[in-house]
């Protein structure tokens, strides 16, 4: 298989286009190049001529590559949209993912197939790391946010720290509510009464 | 009320999205038993997608895009179509000061006529090619918008053409003022807010209203597929009502002050108030020294029958494709493109009257220039051009 393939990543992610240029590498692909400055957005395209060009979806510049669309019929080679303009699984499965693909025309499609998917799963695998992160992190500020609430509670009933959590607890089971959610009421009103 | 499916409803944060945004959260998708969630998109691009594939069930869409998703121009070809109109008109042309300057040196009259702004143009332009400089490059914000044909319309007036004398460059909103400051383009046509942020900063200038090139343009419509309003004719009803209570809402002078306060919020448009305000009262600051200009067309929401589907405005955006080469002509395409815009959903619906009020022009678009516009006749119409495409 011809894996001479020049593919542009339009991405301000450094970490997800570097997870999806690892992907792209070990399918084969060794011509990738990433572009995460979007001034002059065009001009750069052109200079490398890709044969694929992948953005995120969430980059405001994918109209300008409509745009490309649209006079790269008079200037440069043909730019096809997706995969296949009839194939609306795979146009669903990577708006899904938060990626759109532009394919010059002439390649040969098992290869874009091959190139579309590994973009989706890679895409799919970032999404996770994100999602992962930010549990992390509301955990974290949970964390805080319950810890602050003892120490109140700790000095206006003048209990321990087991007691106080035992408390927020309690409270929580019994209003049917999030432990932090009442930690964050405590800190709330103790705020008011200062 | 019964417990109905989530409707998902995207929109890009500009100030046409108004009777969109109002009829959510002011709660009148609610009282109709609807459950709405509005998506802010980056992109007509995303729009377009996730309406076309079903992700959305409505979207706040450029016009010319539901058309030209509808003929299978530049994308997938799925049938959209609209029963209300989100806005005529409401973009405006900056120009940079170093542009508005040489265009008052090269005019011969008032540069608030456009007549007198095209020539200076041409005239401009003339003059860099002498003195071998690089083409003035203008920003607008999707191949297939009305702020592309404005521009197009406009110049070609004045004898610039479009595609040889200047470069036409897609920008995405929010990086226009950014370019216009680092010179990267001399002026934009874009909605609101972005030509008052741009005079706001001291970098531009508003040459025009749009309105003042156009009477009637169609600008944003709320699209659908067509299948989706076959399949769910009953969401479809209850949609279109809201927005028509919301589209009264936001004209109605008493609620400016709230329903700027409505659209400026975090998860809406997310800039000041006052800057919204602007638009919604249709007095724009147009230029850094604090001149005003005000128009009461400058973005008609419901007014005067402007979101009544007009098939004249469609058929007008398709003789634009058609002149600039985006689509071939054919009878077909034309009735196709009339065919996306269904005034007669609109008085099923809401109920209204077809016939416009007197203040506005015959031929329901009213250019302030060209051949004249017949849209059961639109080859006659570009005949009458000299600068065109093929």
């Amino acid at each position: 298989m011809d894996l001479n393939v020049k593919i542009v990543i339009v991405d301000e992610s450094p970490v997800r286009s570097a997870i999806l240029e690892e992907g792209l590498r070990e399918a084969g692909f060794m011509d990738v190049t990433r572009i995460a400055e979007m001034t002059n957005l065009l001009a750069r395209i052109y200079a490398i001529d890709p044969d694929v060009i992948l953005i995120d979806l969430e980059n405001p510049s994918r109209d300008v590559l409509e745009q490309m669309f649209q006079v790269s019929r008079i200037v440069k080679r043909p730019i096809a949209m997706f995969v296949d303009q009839s194939d609306t699984a795979s146009i669903q499965a990577s708006v899904d993912a938060g990626v759109a693909s532009y394919i010059v025309d002439g390649l040969k499609k098992e290869r874009i197939k091959h190139i579309l998917d590994t973009c989706i799963s890679r895409f799919n695998a970032f999404a996770r790391l994100q999602e992962e992160l930010d549990r992390t992190k509301s955990a974290l500020e949970e964390r805080k946010v319950i810890d602050r609430a003892k120490g109140i509670l700790m000095k206006a009933k003048s209990i321990n720290e087991e007691e106080a959590y035992a408390l927020l607890r309690k409270t929580a089971m019994n209003e049917n509510k999030k432990i932090a959610e009442i930690a964050q009421s405590v800190i709330t009103a103790s705020e008011m009464f200062k | 009320m019964t417990e109905s499916r989530k409707l998902r409803i995207g929109f890009i944060p500009l100030v046409d999205a108004a009777a969109l945004i109002v009829a959510v959260d002011k709660g009148f998708t609610a009282e109709e038993g609807l459950n709405v969630e509005l998506v802010r998109e980056v992109s007509w691009s995303n729009v377009r997608d996730k309406l076309n594939i079903g992700l959305f069930d409505a979207a706040h869409l450029l016009a010319p895009v539901a058309i030209a998703s509808s003929l299978g121009l530049g994308h997938v070809k799925v049938p959209i179509i609209t029963a209300f109109g989100l806005g005529l008109n409401g973009n405006a042309i900056t120009v940079s000061p170093e542009l508005f300057n040489a265009l008052k040196d090269a005019a011969d009259g008032d540069l608030a006529d456009p007549m007198v702004s095209a020539r200076a143009l041409a005239r401009v332009v003339m003059n860099r090619k002498a003195r071998g400089e690089e083409p003035l490059t203008f920003g607008m914000t999707f191949p297939y918008s009305t702020h592309n044909y404005q521009l197009r319309f406009w110049m070609a007036a004045g004898g610039v053409d479009p595609d040889q004398d200047v470069r036409l460059i897609v920008l995405p909103p929010p990086y226009m003022v950014e370019s216009l400051a680092n010179k990267h383009v001399d002026a934009f046509c874009v909605g609101a807010p972005w030509n008052s942020v741009a005079v706001d900063l001291g970098i531009g200038r508003i040459l025009h209203f749009v309105s003042e090139i156009l009477e009637r343009a169609a600008e944003k419509v709320l699209a659908v597929r067509a299948r989706w309003a076959e399949d769910n004719p009953d969401m479809f009803h209850k949609l279109v009502r809201a927005h028509g209570r919301a589209a009264a809402f936001v004209e109605d002078e008493h609620n400016h002050h709230e329903v700027a306060r409505l659209l400026s919020a975090p998860g809406r448009i997310a800039v000041e108030p006052e800057v919204i305000r602007r638009t919604l009262d249709g007095r724009l600051k147009i230029s850094p020294d604090g001149t005003y200009r005000s128009s009461d067309r400058y973005l008609m929401v419901g007014r005067k029958g402007a979101a009544r589907p007009d098939p004249a405005q469609a058929a007008w955006l398709y003789a634009q494709m058609v002149r600039w080469g985006q689509a071939l002509m054919s009878a077909e395409g034309l009735a196709e493109a009339k065919a996306a815009f269904r005034p007669d959903l609109y008085d099923k619906i809401i109920g209204g009257s077809p016939d416009l009020p007197p203040s506005e022009p015959a031929d329901r678009v009213g250019a302030f220039t060209g051949p004249a516009f017949d849209p059961d006749n639109i080859v006659a119409h570009l005949d009458g051009w000299k600068i065109r495409r093929r």
